[in-house]
């Protein structure tokens, strides 16, 4: 999973501290695993380094370094393609693929497109699989059966968050 | 606790015969319709023994000619009575002409009082003839004024047509026979006559035809909707019930189509009861309030009829398991075998056998014998048809697609099939019979009278005392009449009393004399002589001795006084050869011209009218009998037919085949909820087949072949029992044997046609069913 | 709008509604002599009427088809009929042996309708349960062979008439796992083989992944899953 596609999407709804990335991330992705400040502010400065995300300003305080961060159109370009490109189907990618549908949603990108651009890819690599099934032995149908059992349970994941897209949305975008 | 539960099952079952919406009813309905007809039927032939007895107690009851041959003085309690029975049309109408010789003279049964001189009393049957516009020709012929109507008891059936009138000057003519004097009503020897045995057994076996195909009907009914309602027990047990009340519940079910069954039985009885008042059938008419069956057996049918219904459906569920996921059917059923199957057509034969021969002098036949082998006999029909379906369509060949489909069908479910058509075949096979007994009997009552019609149509007989000239003259104006010839005719005794030989005697005009012999020569005063005619031999013997006194109109021990006048043979006896008379026959004895006659002599004779009439013109008969009628109320006015009684039982052979035909429209439409029960379980199946490009006509067509096999094995067989049991009916009767093939192939093509209306039927669903939404699951 | 050049089966913009239910929205299908083309979607989305559709069994509300160049809302019922007996084969979930008949007889069933003799029809009915390895099963009748012998004996008759189009609906539906996947190989081996095009509808994506190419229908629209990658 990409953080720091994920804090370059958070920050398109709007420019931000790096502890109130720390916070939305935790809240909307985290959930068992919540990130730790230097791992927010390492990937800040590298997207920084990239240009993808610019300061704008910082605010006079005690304690620790409060930047406010913006994301450039270089960044939001970003974001886009990240989404746009369907993730290597392969087992427990749901997490990736949860984050970027919430992300779409969050940023008002078409969510069902990225889930239907997986599904794509899953099928393309079920039928690279099923071929390779259909010509190898009992070994080779035996390994690829057992990725195609998981490629399908993720396609019907995908199907049954596409036909739950309205209510996530309701729920993430309060 | 245990009728309890009995109770309450039995009661859910009811509740789901009507629960199952539309067609639930239907189902409902026509299984009670079924039942309705079988109960109103069994009522009906309980009623029946009723019927019979009310009407010969009345007919006793009214009896007052009874061929006593002693004659009652007059006293202050007699009465004349004269016959004047007349005929109108093809109508019957019993008459009475009555004369009062004391104040205490018995009135007749149905009578408040004697109608006078000039006025009549009738039945309302003939009210409403007389009053109707086609009844006016008999108006003119039964001209007195009608004083009132005769009470129920004084008929025998609601439709009799039948008067009294007043009447006077009758003791002059009094023969014991026409005209009689009586002082009480009722027949005092009258024995409980015995009904003609023939008509007992045809009595018998229309109840049997007519009741088995309803009972096979109510059979396959309470079957209807097999399919639904496995699913529901199968249900059922799933959610706990055992198999003993799945059992009942099932058995609940086709006891409320059973119960529906009594109610429409009993409403379609009291409905046919009063229809019956209003229809004749053979010429017989029966009262409504006649029509009671005996309570005991009534109470029988009512407790039968839904007994037979709930044992019909726990036998059809023997061989079945309901389990909780499904119903099934233990094993495959074993092939049918045949000698059991045959057995039972046989052993109805073999009862049957036992009367052959017997015929209408022999007493009786034994009704159990006759109800048991007519009945086995119908039922093989049901045991053989399916044998005979499976052992047929497991030999049918290739064929069209069509065929193919429809073959394959057959075979896989015969048995539905040929329980289909088993109502069918019964009900044809029984009709067939019948109507073939019928039609024999008939033959047998058909009679070959003897009479040559091609010079006199009809004859009219007028007592004595009435001038014949005159009566002649106004035959003569009647319309339609062509020729008309008068004879005064007698009977001559070798003594005054029992004489041991006799021979006729006829008055006439050469003219007509020449119509009955052949003579040589004839003047006015001239007497002939006719030996050596058919079955004469006694005037050969009489004419021997010229001078002879013979006796005309001789008395006969245990009758009336009779005139007995003397007749010395004459001198001058002429010979006259033999030739056929105007009805036909060779007359004999002595032919005498007018002048010939004493008046002595003229008083022994009656007077004979023979008379061609033009048939063209309508009721010409009916003019003639009129005209008879004005000339002396006591004439008696016969038609002379060559055969007799060629309708006798026209009017029973059409009810049976309507009756025939009903049952078969309802067996079709019960056939029709089957089929379209059948059909809607194989919906998807049918839409699939249409998605692969299945012509419709491949599909109706096999839909039509499935009915068509067997309902063309059915018919076979029901016509090679039908024709069989009418065989040895007609034998039984002692009637020469003759196939009706008309009756056969007209109750086939009824059947033929009845099916091929419910496979029209069947089919605008059968194109609904076909159509691509059947394929739809979502 | 004209169809996709050398597509075998064509259609643009159907629109199917079974009373108030909408089944088909503005849906477009396309395929190709001899490829698999799985129709995906959820319960109820339309795929079913769209392949109803598309083979001529139900006529769309609006919208044209074109088979072969030729548009089937011009054809007769007759000639739709006629183009399925010869040209169409198809495999369903459900109900579609016909129980009376023995599998040779069903399997035959195609080309009985279109005139074939008995003989004949038989024969190459025999090759082709040969082909589906069910050859065994000549003499029995539907209800004495298993799900999985069912469908094979089903695929059979779908294929008897070489058809160049086949349809099929759920043909797994009713099978487990094993049994499906031996049917789909067989199915689309055979089609292949003759080069027929296949309409596949399926809700099980790995048998969708038989196939050459996804369709998924969603609320009577369809996506061709080719465009969005």
């Amino acid at each position: 999973m990409s953080i720091g596609h994920t804090l370059l999407g958070l920050l398109e709804s709007g420019p931000c501290h790096g502890y109130d990335l720390k916070r939305a991330f935790d809240e909307k992705f985290g959930h068992d695993r919540p990130l730790h400040y230097g791992q927010v502010y390492s990937t800040m400065s590298r997207l920084l380094k990239h240009g993808l995300v610019e300061v704008e300003g910082i605010e006079p305080g005690g304690g620790p370094e409060r930047k406010r961060y913006a994301i450039t159109e270089a960044g939001i370009t970003d974001v886009q393609q990240w989404l746009a490109t369907p993730e290597k189907p392969e087992p427990y990618l749901q997490s990736t693929l949860y984050t970027k549908v919430v992300l779409a949603l969050l940023t008002r990108r078409n969510a069902a497109d990225i889930l239907d651009t997986q599904r794509a890819e899953h099928l393309r690599m079920m039928r690279i699989l099923t071929d390779r099934k259909r010509k190898g032995d009992l070994a080779d149908q035996l390994i690829c059966d057992h990725a195609l059992f998981h490629l399908e349970a993720d396609l019907r994941w995908l199907e049954l968050t596409a036909a739950r897209l309205d209510k996530l949305a309701e729920v993430v975008v309060k | 606790m245990r009728v309890r539960q009995w109770a309450k099952d039995l009661a859910m079952g009811v509740r789901f015969a009507f629960a199952g919406g539309r067609e639930g009813w239907v189902r409902a309905l026509l299984t009670a319709v079924g039942v309705g007809l079988g109960v109103a039927l069994l009522l009906l032939t309980t009623a029946i023994p009723n019927v019979l007895n009310a009407r010969s107690d009345r007919g006793n009851a009214r009896t007052d000619i009874t061929y006593s041959g002693t004659q009652i003085p007059k006293a202050a309690n007699t009465l004349i009575v004269a016959n004047v029975d007349t005929t109108f049309r093809d109508l019957d109408v019993r008459g009475r002409e009555l004369e009062i010789e004391g104040p205490k003279a018995p009135l007749p049964p149905g009578l408040e009082r004697f109608p006078a001189v000039g006025e009549m009393v009738v039945s309302p049957a003939l009210k409403r003839l007389l009053d109707s516009d086609g009844g006016k020709l008999l108006r003119d012929r039964l001209p007195d004024r009608i004083v009132g109507t005769i009470a129920d008891q004084g008929l025998i059936g609601s439709g009799e047509l039948a008067f009294y009138r007043g009447g006077e000057n009758l003791a002059a003519q009094i023969d014991g026979y026409r005209i009689t004097r009586i002082d009480r009503y009722g027949d005092p020897e009258a024995t409980s006559e015995g009904f003609d045995p023939v008509l007992i057994l045809l009595i018998l076996v229309v109840f049997v035809a007519l009741l088995m195909p309803v009972a096979v009907f109510i059979a396959a009914a309470v079957r209807f909707g097999g399919e639904r309602r496995d699913r529901r027990l199968a249900a059922l047990r799933l959610v706990g019930s055992d198999s003993r009340m799945t059992r009942r519940i099932a058995a609940g079910e086709a006891l409320a189509g059973a119960l529906l069954g009594l109610v429409f039985g009993t409403v379609f009885f009291l409905v046919g009861r009063q229809i019956a008042g209003t229809v004749q059938v053979y010429r017989v008419s029966v009262f409504p309030s006649d029509l009671n069956p005996s309570p005991a057996l009534a109470l029988l049918v009512g407790a039968a009829v839904p007994a037979a219904a709930v044992l019909v459906t726990l036998f059809a569920l023997r061989g079945v398991v309901i389990e909780p996921l499904g119903v099934v059917r233990t094993a495959r059923p074993s092939r049918r075998r045949l000698w059991w199957r045959l057995l039972l057509p046989l052993a109805g034969l073999a009862m049957l056998y036992t009367m052959i021969g017997q015929g209408r002098d022999n007493g009786n036949f034994n009704r159990y014998l006759v109800i048991g082998g007519v009945l086995l006999l119908l039922v093989g029909v049901t045991a053989l048809l399916p044998w005979i379906v499976e052992a047929v369509v497991a030999r049918l060949g290739a064929g069209g697609l069509a065929w193919q489909l429809a073959v394959r069908r057959l075979q896989l479910s015969s048995g539905t099939a040929a329980r289909m058509v088993n109502g069918v075949a019964v009900a044809v096979a029984g009709a067939i019979a019948l109507q073939m007994l019928f039609a024999g009997v008939e033959g047998d009552y058909t009679e070959d009278s003897g009479f040559d019609v091609t010079r006199a149509q009809m004859q009219v007989s007028v007592p004595s005392g009435v001038e014949l000239d005159g009566a002649v003259e106004k035959f003569r104006d009647t319309d339609g009449v062509r020729e008309v010839y008068a004879y005064a005719e007698g009977y001559l005794g070798e003594s005054r009393r029992d004489p041991e030989r006799g021979s006729e005697f006829t008055v006439g005009d050469c003219a007509s004399l020449r119509q009955v012999a052949d003579l040589p020569s004839c003047r006015d005063g001239d007497v002939f002589v006719v030996r050596g005619a058919e079955q004469d031999e006694d005037t050969a013997v009489l004419a021997k001795q010229p001078g002879r006194t013979l006796y005309l109109d001789p008395t006969y021990e245990g009758a009336l006084q009779r005139k007995e006048v003397a007749w010395p043979v004459p001198r001058d006896l002429k010979e006259a050869g033999t030739r056929k008379d105007l009805t036909g026959w060779e007359r004999g004895g002595f032919l005498v011209t007018p002048k010939a006659l004493t008046a002595e002599a003229a008083t022994a004779l009656d007077g004979q009218v023979y008379m061609s009439v033009d048939a063209t013109v309508p009721d010409v008969q009916d003019l003639v009998r009129n005209t008879a009628a004005s000339v002396d109320s006591l004439t008696y006015p016969m038609a002379l037919y060559s055969t007799s009684q060629t309708d006798r039982f026209a009017s029973i052979r059409t009810g049976l085949f309507v009756g025939a035909a009903c049952v078969l429209a309802l067996i079709g439409a019960s056939l029709l909820v089957s089929q379209l029960e059948q059909l809607r379980e194989r919906k998807k199946l049918l839409s699939s087949l249409v998605a692969f490009g299945t012509r419709r006509r491949t599909l109706s067509l096999s839909v039509l072949w499935q009915t068509a096999i067997p309902i063309t094995l059915g018919l076979l067989l029901a016509s090679v029992v039908g024709l069989t049991l009418g065989t040895v009916l007609l034998r039984m009767t002692d009637t020469p044997v003759r196939v009706d093939w008309t009756s056969v192939l007209s109750m086939t093509g009824v059947a033929a046609g009845v099916v091929l209306v419910v496979t029209l039927l069947s089919l605008p669903p059968l194109l609904r069913l076909m159509r691509p939404d059947g394929l739809r699951t979502e | 709008m004209t169809p996709p050049p050398g597509s075998l089966l064509a259609a643009q913009e159907l629109r199917k509604a079974y009373g108030p239910t909408v089944a088909l929205d503005g849906a477009e299908f396309s395929i190709h002599p001899g490829e698999v083309v799985a129709v995906m979607g959820p319960s109820g989305s339309g795929k079913s009427t769209l392949l109803h559709c598309l083979a001529g069994i139900v006529p769309p509300d609006s919208g044209s088809i074109t088979y072969n160049g030729r548009e089937l809302a011009t054809m007769s019922d007759a000639q739709r009929s006629a183009l399925r007996r010869s040209e169409f084969g198809f495999v369903f979930q459900f109900g579609q042996l016909v129980p009376e008949l023995t599998c040779v007889e069903n399997v035959a069933l195609p080309l009985r309708l279109n005139g074939t003799s008995r003989k004949e029809a038989e024969r190459t009915a025999l090759t082709w349960m040969e082909r589906l390895e069910v050859d065994d099963l000549r003499k029995k009748r539907p209800g004495e062979v298993s799900g999985g012998q069912g469908q094979r004996v089903a695929v059979a008759r779908a294929l008897v008439t070489s058809p160049r189009m086949l349809f099929a609906d759920e043909p797994t539906g009713a099978l487990d796992s094993l049994n499906g996947e031996r049917v789909m190989e067989l199915l689309t081996d055979a089609a292949r083989s003759t080069n027929a095009a296949v309409v596949l509808v399926t809700h099980e994506a790995r048998v969708a992944a038989y196939s050459d190419r996804e369709i998924v229908v969603r609320d009577g629209k369809s996506r061709d899953m080719e465009r969005v990658v």
